[in-house]
């Protein structure tokens, strides 16, 4: 494979990664802390409901973990296609 | 020892820390001065670009202004932490690939004009300078009344460190000092909050504790603030009073807005390689999120703790940390119907207290009873986190000067050695406006703090965006969509904070969007602006698109070109 085809079925695979994490990304804040809010409210997570808890925790825990897992599919990415020198 | 004696050993020793570190790691060079010459560590970048983020208002202000707004406050705790997916996913690998010092140096050569560049060194100017000078005031807010200081030697003394290594050491000193501020104001800011914690609900992690039982009682803590809150007549507390669309708009500009700032952009340029990029900023919103998690439990506590001691007590029996606050005018009791009898409650007629958002940090470990030692260290903690991100703006606006000014456009055969004063000269002049704006505020420093989000947001995030994603973005529809997008801005903030163009009210606002909510309109309206108008001028040339080509991929990676 040269490099230029190379190139772009990395690029294709990252945007692929990006979309599926925004995705979350979004869900977990704009979905379940905002949107969705009122109807997650009725579930109790220990003392918290559950709708307040992501729009002032969980979303928070879900961004960390969610860059963590793109660095990691990165890495692989790179290094299957040779751009990691 | 008493408060103030430990406030002036604590202090003490971290201000030696910083200008210890200052000395031994001076910048030799252009390149150490803007990006700390390329070489710092995923992880030393991570905890820097955490101090570099989180502000005095992060560390004196949010968990205040969260115990004051409820679920309301949840924007800020998104809205600061999210824009780092976006920084991770979508600017920071490729920003480093490219390999410049600065945004205004991505912007001008993507767009290959320096009508672009300028355009971003004005927002890059503008947004830091709005921000600074809030981190001074913060600076001798804490000298005031911990050190009992007038406000203004307070931050003078703040310039002269900040001065000292930011100058010094460009931002090779800035780092490493930002990784011993995070250190100190990390420490300061969860031992108070897990002491509380175990005082009132016996859990000693906070983010837990938040959810728990109060102790010696049958019910949740967020249950108890809940019914305390509406019997006072407020919103409860888990609730909140924002219409949904403004919360909405206003998280996403924050979120954008974040990713668009250009001093905490211009971290992810000082280190090695593409993949430590990705990294770092995974390990900046780690160490953010320790503290962005533990405030909204500080602002549970001290809600409850406040309501409790102040709600229908007598004056007379009010403790100590109550008078003082009062001194400095931040607590304000007004006995309307001469009972002597403190009447904390949400309507404005019957209300006979008001607290200001500001002191809630800050009185926290008084007001929970902790050992004077803690109450040091939270000053302490609150100077580095004013003192990292004053320096990691100050030099945004000098490097905006002598390198994207001086060399890109007024000088270009300046010597290395003739940009380096510049450069430096330039941190000196920043310093003395900032402190300038530190002893004179401007009164409308809070509404233009949302203004430097809602226009990083409308100019920078959209235009490096479509710098990376859209290859045939051109120059003419990202200058356009830049201009479109700030005027917007600078018009919707105008029209409703100023009462300009006929003013407003909130009645009016369109689709019930805040001016904070409303950066997330102005960056949508550039882009669909640049996408228009790129369709209807030239591509850009050949050469731009391949940049474009191998900024996508992370092999290859020059060190920051020195120029």
């Amino acid at each position: 494979m040269d490099k230029q085809s190379r190139a772009r079925q990395y690029w294709k695979k990252n945007l692929q990664y990006v979309a599926i994490l925004l995705i979350i990304w979004f869900l977990v804040s704009y979905g379940f802390g905002i949107l969705l809010k009122d109807t997650l409210d009725k579930i109790p997570l220990g003392g918290f409901k559950l709708g307040f808890w992501f729009a002032q925790q969980g979303a928070i825990y879900v961004f960390v973990v969610l860059i963590f897992i793109y660095v990691r599919l990165m890495n692989k990415l790179d290094s299957k296609y040779g751009f990691d020198k | 020892m008493d408060v103030q004696t430990w406030t002036y050993v604590i202090v003490g020793i971290t201000f030696a820390l910083y200008i210890g570190i200052a000395i031994w790691s001076r910048a030799g060079s252009t390149k150490e001065f803007y990006v700390a010459g390329g070489g710092v560590p995923p992880l030393a970048n991570g905890l820097a670009t955490a101090a570099d983020w989180m502000s005095a208002a992060s560390f004196l202000g949010m968990a205040g202004l969260i115990s004051f707004s409820g679920y309301d406050g949840s924007v800020y705790l998104m809205g600061w932490t999210g824009g780092y997916v976006l920084l991770a996913l979508l600017l920071a690998p490729y920003l480093r690939k490219f390999g410049k010092f600065t945004v205004p140096d991505f912007i001008g050569d993507r767009y290959y004009s320096n009508v672009a560049r300028t355009v971003a060194i004005i927002c890059a100017l503008l947004v830091s300078f709005t921000y600074v000078a809030g981190q001074m005031r913060g600076v001798g807010l804490v000298f005031s009344r911990f050190l009992e200081v007038p406000i203004n030697t307070g931050v003078i003394i703040g310039m002269i460190i900040v001065l000292f290594y930011a100058v010094l050491g460009g931002m090779k000193g800035i780092t490493y000092t930002q990784v011993a501020q995070y250190c100190v104001l990390i420490f300061a800011f969860m031992v108070p909050a897990i002491f509380i914690s175990i005082q009132m609900t016996g859990n000693p992690i906070p983010q837990l504790g938040m959810g728990g039982d109060v102790v010696g009682e049958n019910i949740s803590l967020l249950d108890k603030l809940d019914g305390l809150s509406t019997d006072l007549g407020f919103d409860q507390y888990t609730n909140g009073s924002k219409p949904m669309i403004d919360i909405f708009f206003i998280t996403a500009a924050l979120m954008v807005g974040t990713a668009g700032l250009p001093h905490v952009i211009v971290r992810f340029f000082t280190v090695p390689r593409v993949k430590d990029a990705r990294k770092s900023a995974g390990y900046a919103l780690l160490f953010i999120a320790i503290l962005y998690t533990t405030a909204p439990a500080i602002a549970v506590f001290a809600r409850t703790n406040l309501i409790e001691t102040v709600s229908n007590k007598a004056y007379e029996e009010m403790p100590d940390w109550f008078s003082k606050w009062e001194t400095t005018g931040l607590i304000k009791f007004d006995d309307k119907n001469g009972d002597g009898i403190i009447q904390y409650v949400a309507d404005n007629n019957t209300n006979e207290l008001t607290v200001d958002a500001d002191i809630m940090v800050l009185a926290n470990p008084e007001i929970a009873k902790l050992p004077n030692w803690v109450i040091a260290l939270v000053a302490a903690g609150g100077l580095a986190a004013a003192l990292s991100t004053a320096a990691g703006l100050l030099l945004v606006i000098s490097t905006s000067i002598s390198h994207d000014l001086i060399k890109k456009q007024i000088k270009p055969n300046i010597s290395e050695k003739g940009e380096l004063i510049a450069a430096r000269l330039s941190a000196v002049a920043a310093v003395c406006v900032a402190g300038y704006f530190g002893i004179n505020p401007p009164d409308f420093v809070a509404a233009t703090v949302a203004l430097a989000f809602g226009l990083a947001a409308a100019s920078f995030f959209p235009a490096i965006i479509m710098g990376i994603f859209y290859k045939k973005m051109n120059k003419e529809g990202a200058i356009a969509g830049m201009l479109v997008g700030i005027v917007a801005m600078l018009f919707y903030m105008l029209k409703f904070k100023f009462d300009m163009f006929g003013g407003g009210s909130k009645e009016d606002w369109w689709f019930g969007i805040s001016p904070e909510g409303f950066g997330t309109v102005a960056m949508l309206l550039n882009f669909i602006v640049s996408i228009l108008i790129s369709r209807f001028t030239p591509d850009p040339p050949d050469e731009v698109q391949e940049i474009v080509e191998t900024i996508r991929i992370p092999s290859g990676v020059e060190e920051a070109h020195l120029h």
